[in-house]
């Protein structure tokens, strides 16, 4: 049983990398079906990091990215949050409803539905890997999406969830669209609690 | 010089320099400031209330101990406690709440209100809640407080 996300075993953050390893491979192909391209996806980084480290990692406090929030419950309680720069943005939504204009500083609510979308199908690959692993059942929440600063988003996993939640699972993805290369990060944020319950579930408790 | 004050932080200064903090979210920036001593001061809180969290050591992070803190820091530094005012900013709800209760945001805002009024520091602008980001500086030259925001344009308080 662990009590804080410092007790996990190298077996356990092995099963949390694996666990990021497969819902990354299930992205890129929900991707590729998506935009009806090749993608391809190098082996992601998976880390699990302090909240700080996190946001230093991600980059500048006031760099402007989309942010997409779903939350999770049933088997496991958290939230993911998907952090997509405006390169990344641009390619899939441009990819899907053709060229037309795209800047994060004007984003219209029809290239932002996309994108929540994009956020949704995105979540759900993680989280399908989670439950088919473990066979159990995870609610995810409708995606919410903002465009602002980096920092100022952040602070949403970071203040709301402080009291259970001191570490995220940091999955850095880099894909190959057609030979452009775009990265996504994801942020995945179980409660301590569901976490170990998972873990014994994987048979991973000890 | 820019003095930068990071998240659950918070840094006192004089003039010529001057204070950022950046990327406020659902956080709250607190500016303090005695004109005639020509000393202000920047706190970045996180959360309200520290008794929620009891094995969290650091003041900086929570309203109801990190204003205090600073105040004690201005007056140490020759501030009077007559003259401090207040500006703050933030206190945004970046995505809809999860629940009815009140979200973060509002909350850090209530507690920080809360916690002048305890010292009885007069807040004389602020610029709070609404759903973006804020960058906040300040310059004990002039006493004003300066927003940045991503979309929404900038300001002066």
């Amino acid at each position: 049983m662990i009590k804080s996300y410092d007790d996990l075993n190298p077996v356990q953050l092995d099963v949390l990398r694996e666990i990021g390893n497969i819902g990354s491979g299930n992205a890129a192909t929900a991707l590729s079906q998506l935009l009806g391209r090749c993608v391809d996806m190098q082996v992601p980084k998976v880390q699990l990091m302090d909240i700080g480290d996190a946001i230093n990692t991600l980059g500048s406090p006031d760099k402007l990215v989309v942010g997409i929030l779903v939350r999770l419950s049933g088997d496991l309680d958290g939230m993911i949050m998907f952090l997509l720069e405006e390169a990344f943005a641009k390619t899939i939504v441009t990819g899907l409803t053709g060229n037309h204009p795209f800047t994060l500083y004007e984003l219209s609510p029809e290239d932002a539905s996309v994108l929540s979308e994009i956020g949704n199908i995105m979540g759900g690959s993680y989280i399908n890997a989670i439950a088919d692993l473990s066979s159990t059942v995870i609610d995810m929440s409708v995606p919410m999406l903002t465009v602002d600063m980096l920092g100022a988003i952040m602070t949403v996993p970071a203040t709301e969830l402080s009291e259970a939640y001191e570490k995220v699972l940091m999955i850095s993805e880099q894909f190959l669209i057609d030979s452009i290369e775009i990265q996504s990060d994801m942020l995945l944020i179980p409660t301590v609690a569901s976490l170990s319950n998972i873990l014994k579930i994987l048979g991973a408790d000890s | 010089m820019k003095i930068i004050v990071g998240i659950s932080d918070q840094k006192l200064c004089r003039v010529p320099d001057t204070l950022i903090t950046y990327a406020l979210g659902s956080c709250v920036g607190i500016c303090m400031f005695d004109k005639t001593a020509g000393i202000a001061g920047l706190a970045h809180v996180m959360l309200p209330d520290s008794s929620a969290i009891p094995a969290d050591s650091n003041k900086c992070k929570f309203a109801d101990t990190a204003i205090p803190l600073l105040f004690d820091a201005m007056v140490q530094s020759g501030a009077s406690p007559s003259r401090i005012t207040a500006k703050i900013a933030g206190g945004a709800n970046m995505f809809a709440p999860v629940s009815e209760a009140m979200s973060i945001g509002d909350r850090n805002v209530e507690a920080t209100k809360a916690a002048l009024a305890k010292l009885g520091v007069p807040i004389i602008a602020s610029d709070t809640g609404l759903n973006y980001g804020r960058t906040v500086s300040f310059s004990p030259e002039d006493g004003m407080m300066e927003i940045v925001s991503s979309l929404k344009g900038n300001k002066t308080i």
